[in-house]
Order: C-alpha cells, then sequence, then structure tokens
C-alpha cells in the first residue's frame, strides 16, 4: 500500500478550522487545525465519539460546509460547494421517499443531464451490482433498513464518484445486516469493481474501522482534531478474531482513553467549573456498570474491549460511562483497562441511601459545576436559582449542544445525589423538595 | 383538519338528509317569526375614534363567549362520538357536512330565529352573533378532540383502568390531557378563522330590517355606508391591537404550555418561553394564583363523580335488538328530513331556479379556484425560501399566522375604491378580495413544511448537483405537498365563505357584484329570501363536499403515504 501514497493525493484538507458563534458573541471551534490527504486507491477511517467533529469534517469535505479557515482541494484545485465527483452516503440513509429505488438512484444522473438511455443503463448496473435487482419500483418505506441503505450505496456510486464518503453508514443497522453490508462492500472493494478511487468512513465504531480502513484517524472532541493516526497493516478479508486484529482494537482503545485522562486528571488543580463539558449518562447505568465491575468475573479490573462486547455496548456508549466513573474517582483508566477504586468498591457493596451519599459526596468534590449551583444555592435567601445562568455560563465555554447535556447531567447527577432539585417549568434549582 | 376518513358511504348520506332537512325546516318558522320583528331597531353605532376600545372589547367577549360554548360542545359531542359506537356512525359524518356548509349563508338564519327568541332585546342579537362564531370554531375543535380520544395509547388506557379510574376521572386525568396539544392548536385556529365571521355578523340585513350590534364589524359597515375612510382606518388599527394583544397573552403561553402533555418522550426542540407564561411561572404572587386555581381544577377532576370501573373490558357482540333500534330511529329522522326536502323542492323551487345556481356555483368555483392558485403561485416560492432558513422563518411564521388571524373583510373597501376609481369589471377583479384572506393559510403551511424539510434530504440533493427546475419537481415540492395541501384546503374553505361577502361589496351608494353562488346568497339574505338562501347554501356545501371528497381528501391522503416513511 505504500506505493500508493506517493502519487497525487485526491484531497486535501490544509488546516481547516471550523467555528461557529453563539449567541453570546463567543467563537466555538470545532474542528481545529485539521491536516488530511487522501490518495487514490485507500480507504481512510474517520474514529471518534459522537459529536466529536469529525462528521462536520466529512460535511466540509464533501463541499456542504465551507470551512471557517483553511482550504480544502480536490484533485488539486480548490473546492468550492459540492464538488463533481465526491457523492456521499448517510447514516439516516436520507432517501427521498417519494421517489421509487430506481428514481432515488437515478436521480444524480437525472441531475447531470445524461441522456435517459445511458441513465437507465447505468442505475441497471448499479442496482445490480450492489444487490437490489428486482426491487427497482419498491418505495423506501417498503424496505427494510440494510436494503434502505443498499439504495443509498447504489445512488452514491451510479454517479461514479472518485471519492466516497460515508457518515456513519452501518450505525443504524442491527449488527448482522451491517456485517453483510461491510463484507459486500469490501469484497466488492477488494475485487475492484467500486467504481471509486478511495473512500473515506466516518464511524465510531473501533472494529468497523479495523476490518475496512487502511488508515484510520483518531479524532479527539472539544474542539476536534486528529489526535493520532493508525495504519492498518492487514489485507482483505480480515479476521476479527485474528490475534493482530484483536491488538490492534486494544491498542486503539488505549488510544482513545489515555487522551480521557486529562480530562479527569484536570481537578488536581482549581478546575474552572464551566470548562469542562459532560457526557449525558444515567446514574442507572453507572451504578450498574460499578456493580458489574465488582463481580467475578471481573472483580474490579476489566479489559475495556472485552468488557464492551460482553455488554453488548459501543466504544461510543463505553467510553463516556468509563469517563463518568473516573471523574467522580469511582475508577480509572488506564491503557485501555477500567479498574475499580476503593471508593468504587465501597459504593458497590452500598445500599441505595449510602450510595447515594457516596455519590453526593464525589459530586460536591469532583464536579465543581455540581459543588458551585449547591454553594450558590445555599447562599441564596430563599434557596432558588434559574438555571439560565449556569447555562450561560457553560455556553461560554462550549457548544450550545454541549452546554444542554452538561446542565443536563448534572441536573440528573444532582438529583440522584439529592444535592439539590430542578423544576423543569420554572427552570430553577433549588434546595426544597419539589412541590 | 379531519384526515382519514376516506370515500363517502351510506352514513354520510344520512347526514346530508339531515342537515339539508333542518335548513329547510326552519325555513317556514323563520317566514313566520318575521313579521313581529320591528320594534328592535340599530343600536347606534357611532364613527368615533374613542368608542373603539368599548367596541374591540365587545368584540372581543362575544368571540370568548363563543369559545366557552365551543369548547363544552367539543367535550360532550366529541366524547359521546368517541365512546357510543352508534352515536359515532351519525355525528361523525354530521360533523364532518357541517364542517362543509357555508357559515356566513345561516347568518340571516339564526338572526331572525334568535331575535325571535327575545322579541325587543339585544341579547337575541348578541346570542346570534355568538353562534354564529360558534359555528365558525367548534367543528374543527370537535374533529380534533374526538380523533384524540380514538388514539389514547393502549398502555394509559390499561393504565387508567387498572387503577380504577371512574369515567370522569378518567375524562380529566386521561382524556382532556391526551388531546391538549391537539386541541390548544386548534382552537387557535378556530380563533383565527372567527374573527372574520365576528365582523361579518355584528350588521346584518334581512329583508328591510338592519341589525346592528355595537362592534369592530358594525362600526366598519357604517364607515362603509358613510365612505368614511380615515374610519375604516381606525378600525384596521384597533383591529390589529386587539389580535396582538390576545395573540400574546393567550395562545403563546397556551401553546407553550400544551407543550408539556405531548406523549413523546423524546424532548422537541426548545421554543423560547412566552412572556406571559414566563411572568406566571416566574412571579411569586401569580404563580400562587395560578397554583391555587389549578388545584381546585385538579381536585374537581379528581372527584368520583361516576362509578368506578370494576368489570374487564370484554369484547361482546353489540346488542342485535338495540341496533335495530337505534336503525329504525335514524331511519325515521332521515324519511322526516326527507319529506322536508321533497316539501321544499317541490313547493319553491323550479328546475331552472337549480340550474341557474349550479352556474352561478360554477362561477364561484372558478374564482375560489383561481384565488388558491394564485396564493399558490405566490406563496410557495417565498415560503420555500422562508422555511428552509430557520432563522427567517422563525419570524415568519408568527406574522403569517397572525394575518391569517386578521379578518380580510375589514380590508376589502379599499379594494372597492380601486375598482370604483378604474371602473374595472367587478366579475374579476372583486377576486382578489378572496386572495387577501385565504393567501395566508397557503403560506404558513408551506413555511412550515419548508422548515420541516429533512437536512440530510437537503443534503443528498446538494451533493448530487441537484438544480432548478429538477430541484422543484424531484425534492422539495413532494416534500412539503401534505402541508401545501392542508393549507389549500383551508384556503379554499376560507374563500368559499369569503365569496358571500366579496361578491357583493358596496362603498356608500356604489354596489359592486360579481355573479356567483356568493352573491346569490347575499343577494337572497337582503331580499329576505329564504328559499333562495337555502338553496343558495345546499348547493355551496355540496360543491365544497364534493371537491373535498373527491379530489382534496384523495390528494393528501395521497401525499401523507408518499412524503413519509411511516
Amino acid at each position: 500500500m505504500d506505493t500508493l501514497i506517493a502519487r497525487q493525493p485526491l484531497l486535501q484538507v490544509q488546516r481547516c478550522s471550523q467555528s461557529y458563534r453563539t449567541e453570546s458573541a463567543t467563537e466555538l471551534l470545532v474542528l481545529d487545525q485539521v491536516e488530511l490527504t487522501i490518495a487514490s486507491g485507500e480507504i481512510v477511517g474517520l474514529l471518534g465519539r459522537s459529536g466529536s467533529g469529525k462528521s462536520t469534517l466529512l460535511r466540509v469535505v464533501a463541499g456542504l460546509l465551507a470551512p471557517s479557515c483553511g482550504e480544502v482541494r480536490w484533485r488539486g484545485s480548490p473546492l468550492v460547494g459540492p464538488a463533481e465527483g465526491i457523492a456521499m452516503v448517510f447514516q439516516s440513509f436520507a432517501l427521498f421517499p417519494w421517489l421509487t429505488v430506481r428514481e432515488n438512484v437515478d436521480l444524480g444522473l437525472e441531475a447531470q443531464g445524461l441522456p435517459p438511455a445511458e441513465r437507465a443503463a447505468r442505475a441497471e448496473a448499479a442496482i445490480d451490482l450492489i444487490g437490489l435487482g428486482g426491487y427497482d419500483s419498491a418505495y423506501p418505506k417498503e424496505l427494510s433498513g440494510g436494503m434502505r441503505q443498499r439504495v443509498g450505496l447504489a445512488r452514491a456510486l451510479v454517479v461514479h464518484p472518485d471519492l466516497l464518503l460515508m457518515d456513519e453508514p452501518f450505525s443504524a443497522l442491527d449488527v448482522l445486516t451491517a456485517e453483510t453490508l461491510r463484507t459486500d462492500l469490501i469484497d466488492l472493494w477488494s475485487e475492484g469493481r467500486l467504481p471509486v478511487k478511495s473512500m473515506l468512513m466516518v464511524t465510531h465504531n473501533i472494529e468497523e474501522a479495523v476490518l475496512m480502513c487502511d488508515r484510520i484517524l483518531v479524532f479527539s472532541a472539544n474542539p476536534g482534531r486528529i489526535a493520532s493516526e493508525l495504519r492498518v497493516p492487514f489485507a482483505h478479508p480480515r479476521n476479527r478474531l485474528d490475534k493482530a486484529f484483536r491488538q490492534m482494537v486494544d491498542e486503539i482503545y488505549a488510544v482513545m482513553t489515555r487522551r480521557a485522562q486529562p480530562a479527569a486528571r484536570l481537578h488536581a488543580a482549581p478546575a474552572p467549573a464551566f470548562g469542562t463539558a459532560l457526557h449525558p449518562v444515567s446514574t442507572n447505568l453507572l451504578a450498574g456498570l460499578i456493580e458489574t465491575l465488582s463481580q467475578p468475573p471481573y472483580d474490579g479490573r476489566a479489559d475495556l474491549p472485552a468488557l464492551a462486547a460482553a455488554l453488548q455496548l459501543e466504544a461510543d456508549e463505553l467510553l463516556p460511562l468509563g469517563e463518568a466513573l473516573a471523574l467522580l474517582r469511582f475508577a480509572e483508566l488506564e491503557e485501555g483497562d477500567i479498574r475499580l477504586t476503593d471508593t468504587g468498591r465501597r459504593f458497590a457493596a452500598a445500599d441505595t441511601d449510602a450510595r447515594k451519599a457516596m455519590f453526593a459526596a464525589a459530586l460536591k468534590a469532583h464536579v465543581p459545576l455540581a459543588a458551585t449551583i449547591r454553594q450558590v444555592l445555599e447562599e441564596r435567601w430563599n434557596h432558588r436559582a434559574s438555571a439560565e445562568r449556569f447555562r450561560d455560563e457553560l455556553e461560554d465555554h462550549m457548544s450550545p449542544e454541549y452546554a444542554h447535556d452538561t446542565l443536563h447531567t448534572v441536573i440528573s447527577w444532582g438529583r440522584y445525589g439529592e444535592l439539590y432539585s430542578y423544576d423543569e417549568e420554572a427552570d430553577q434549582f433549588s434546595l426544597e423538595e419539589p412541590a | 383538519m379531519a384526515a382519514g376518513r376516506r370515500l363517502p358511504n351510506a352514513w354520510d348520506f344520512v347526514a346530508v338528509a339531515c342537515v339539508l332537512g333542518a335548513l329547510m325546516g326552519l325555513a317556514p318558522a323563520v317566514r313566520g317569526t318575521l313579521a313581529p320583528l320591528t320594534a328592535v331597531g340599530a343600536a347606534a353605532v357611532r364613527l368615533d375614534p374613542a368608542l373603539l376600545p368599548y367596541y374591540a372589547v365587545r368584540t372581543t367577549l362575544r368571540m370568548f363567549v363563543a369559545l366557552v360554548v365551543s369548547i363544552l360542545f367539543t367535550f360532550s359531542y366529541g366524547t359521546l362520538a368517541a365512546k357510543s359506537r352508534r352515536a359515532e356512525m351519525l355525528l361523525v359524518p354530521l360533523l364532518d357536512i357541517l364542517q362543509s356548509v357555508p357559515i356566513l349563508g345561516f347568518l340571516s338564519f339564526t338572526v331572525v330565529f334568535f331575535v325571535g327568541l327575545f322579541p325587543g332585546r339585544v341579547l337575541g342579537l348578541e346570542l346570534a352573533a355568538i353562534f354564529a362564531i360558534f359555528t365558525s370554531q367548534a367543528w374543527n375543535m370537535t374533529f380534533s378532540f374526538y380523533q384524540s380520544l380514538t388514539t389514547v395509547p393502549g398502555d394509559l388506557d390499561e393504565a387508567a383502568r387498572s387503577f380504577r379510574l371512574s369515567a370522569w376521572q378518567r375524562f380529566w386525568r386521561l382524556e382532556v390531557p391526551f388531546a391538549m396539544p391537539g386541541l390548544v392548536w386548534n382552537t387557535m385556529l378556530s380563533m383565527s378563522g372567527a374573527w372574520f365571521f365576528v365582523v361579518a355578523s355584528e350588521a346584518i340585513t334581512v329583508g328591510s330590517h338592519t341589525w346592528t350590534l355595537p362592534g369592530i364589524g358594525s362600526f366598519v359597515a357604517l364607515a362603509l355606508a358613510d365612505r368614511n375612510l380615515p374610519a375604516v382606518g381606525w378600525a384596521i388599527a384597533a383591529m390589529l391591537v386587539v389580535i396582538l394583544l390576545y395573540d400574546q397573552i393567550l395562545f403563546r403561553p397556551l401553546v407553550a404550555w400544551a407543550a408539556k402533555f405531548r406523549v413523546e418522550t423524546t424532548a422537541a426542540a426548545p421554543v423560547p418561553e412566552p412572556w406571559v407564561l414566563a411572568l406566571l411561572r416566574r412571579t411569586r404572587f401569580l404563580k400562587l394564583a395560578s397554583r391555587t386555581v389549578g388545584a381546585l381544577l385538579a381536585a374537581l377532576g379528581g372527584l368520583r363523580l361516576a362509578p368506578r370501573q370494576t368489570h374487564a373490558a370484554r369484547h361482546h357482540a353489540p346488542s342485535r335488538a338495540g341496533d335495530a333500534l337505534w336503525l329504525t330511529a335514524v331511519g325515521l329522522v332521515v324519511a322526516a328530513a326527507l319529506w322536508r326536502i321533497v316539501l321544499f323542492v317541490s313547493t319553491s323551487l323550479t328546475l331552472p331556479a337549480f340550474g341557474e345556481t349550479l352556474i352561478d356555483g360554477c362561477l364561484s368555483l372558478a374564482r375560489v379556484l383561481a384565488a388558491v392558485l394564485v396564493s399558490i403561485l405566490v406563496w410557495v416560492p417565498v415560503g420555500v425560501w422562508m422555511g428552509l432558513r430557520p432563522r427567517v422563518a422563525r419570524l415568519a411564521q408568527p406574522v403569517a399566522q397572525f394575518l391569517a388571524a386578521f379578518p380580510a373583510n375589514l380590508l376589502f373597501p379599499l379594494i372597492v375604491i380601486l375598482i370604483v376609481r378604474f371602473r374595472l369589471d367587478p366579475n374579476i377583479w372583486l377576486t382578489p378580495l378572496m386572495i387577501i384572506g385565504t393567501q395566508w393559510y397557503v403560506l404558513f403551511n408551506v413555511i412550515a413544511g419548508a422548515a420541516a424539510f429533512p437536512g440530510d434530504l437537503r443534503e443528498v440533493a446538494a451533493n448530487l448537483h441537484v438544480r432548478g427546475l429538477l430541484w422543484w419537481r424531484r425534492v422539495i415540492l413532494p416534500g412539503i405537498l401534505p402541508y401545501l395541501v392542508t393549507g389549500a384546503i383551508t384556503a379554499m374553505g376560507n374563500a368559499w365563505n369569503t365569496t358571500i361577502v366579496a361578491e357583493v361589496a358596496s362603498w356608500g351608494h356604489t354596489t359592486l357584484v360579481a355573479r356567483g353562488l356568493g352573491a346569490y346568497i347575499a343577494e337572497a339574505t337582503n331580499e329576505g329570501n329564504t328559499a333562495h338562501i337555502v338553496l343558495g347554501v345546499a348547493v355551496m356545501a355540496g360543491f365544497v363536499l364534493v371537491l373535498n371528497r373527491l379530489f382534496w381528501r384523495p390528494l393528501y391522503d395521497f401525499a401523507r403515504r408518499r412524503a413519509t416513511l411511516g
């Protein structure tokens, strides 16, 4: 594969940043100085959490979004607007419900103004290639999720794009369907039957990335930047159970948890109350994970990929859980492993009231935002405070969605720990019990 | 909007017969009561802007009294239709027919009828106006409530039954809250539509009698007769203020409040809290007051007024004897109604007269279609442009709704003056009057449709370079079609009603008449010719029904089927 890199790159993303203005007029960075080069003949994966900006990058590459600064060069010249030769496959399939399978596939050709005979032939070929023969006249709602995504693929492939972009193409599908679609796609790619030169896919599924990609770019969030780049040296078809394959998955878990550590370590120094975004993680899940970890076979320590497989969670779902436990000091994350702390073990053994007390103590000690809310309420004569001010302050430090998630999380955690209560209608925190 | 009911069936025939029979049965009664009505004169309305606030309050009060009546009607009629299988067979088609009858055509009947009930007093007139407003508000609210009641989720229904709620408790704890979002939305639409009728129903001429009630509508009527343009301007300004006030004080908070009754558990896009609601929720005193009232109402709803449900739901076959009795009763009513119709037709109707009204109907239909078509051609591009820009849509949507609420008849004089000035042909140029009121329904529905258009589909279109005509044809028009059809149906219903006031327009002593069914009804009203009114109203209702059943409903169902993935 190394020889391929030497060729003229198809796509170059140079120092691209994407930011937008919030209402309080602060600039928020979604992408920070991203560099990306895609050569002909490779499959590149963008791996990261939801909300890390990888989908934004994909849209910048597609020409659907203009970067705030930096440049995208497509086949040597600057990219302005949706470019010819780039087609995209969507997570939600994005099929037009009022068009049949054939009309959906045909739409891109119609837009190019090709003669009807050629359109028919190419649509036919794409439909057959992707295994949709016989479904021509069906409407999308008659199809299963897997078949719908096949239409999405056929629609993108029919225009013979040089670069195929895929935005979490399999994440809305069930496990079996997703696997069939992946292997079908890789088979076609290996046999050289796909009318594309390269593929760029966004995913949060680590195994999927290792299974399909030649290169993996691990994304870090808030702001999104490329944290590390890994080359996948295996030939297709790949075997998930292969020892080297497993090792690579482990390695990527380690990379992804390593960059989670600074967030947890922040609190050694007096951390800013509003600087850290919290992922919306339910306290039920946290308690459940602590209990699971404390019991055999884990006995307080687990390998994250194995744990994810056992709990049927995606990395994307498990990692925020682990990070929340690390933040509250109930567990520690290191090199792809999770380990319960002593507090965590005591939590597992405690009853409901004791657990709530421990949770409250952890919140006060390690979640500055929760501590601040509690303190403000204690200082107020009526023990009430509008949530608006906390939301505003959070939005100075992060995007509105992150601020919303963070506030939502701190509300639900605080309720569980009985640190404060929150009245949704009045949008107010208070110390008294809700009426 | 009533969706889901499809092709006509036998029960529609029953409903049509009942409504027509009742109309024709009323005619002699009206004729009888027409004579002794001389004492009730015109209550003095003066063209003094200082009196306008008082008139505005009177007009608004009428609206709200009618609204209360509509809500009571909704709760009882909707519940009956939803709970009783036998009642449902008759009540639902009946509601559908009532929805299609042009309300303005009724005015002369109801005015004479209510004035006859309270001879010599204003009360009768007030009741007539309130009744007219009620008939413009109630039907869609009732439909919405009925549909909510029949779609209460199974698990909530089972929960209510397992807690052994009495029927009364169940009504207030489960059914009304579940129906609330739809009901509030429809109430808002009803209020918007009703301004039009309140203005039209305050000054009524039947035969040689003119009755006026103090209000903005009669103020405008007088201003028109006096050719007083500044007074018309004042009335328009007063109306704008009133609508702005009730929209801000009542409906914005109500809509935000009703959102909490939505059943879906996923959070909807956050809507900015209306200032009145914020005031209610934040201010200590007001909060206390609203809580007390709330607690009182809650206690009322919690009363165990009906026996608890103790038996398990059993799917017992409906009793044959009961059905037979019910069908016989309905059959008798239909027979009586048919008899009425035959009697009426044989005495007052000649075939040529009927043919004339049909031709008039076609002329009006042409105007109505032109009005809706022009609205669509003008506002679809604008609405799509606005709807696809969230910032613009957020600003434009309330403005369009507001404009839809504004009674277009207040603006008629301006156009009439133009027609008189430039000597235009009223047969053509009175049509813009219909566009004034109806266009907004198209606009705000298109904005809503474009705003709801999925972002990923727009991205696909951009990615595949779908542009120009292809984009309109393949992408956006099919996407907004269900919304567009809803808007067009509402606009069309509105336009039919408008024909009655728009095809005859006057400015001082100049009266412009366009030939059509609306003018026919309006003239029959002026002459006090009940037979002609009944004929005109029936033919118009027929036009509306046929169009709705054979064109709009199937189109709407088609659009819904195609445009969704469900």
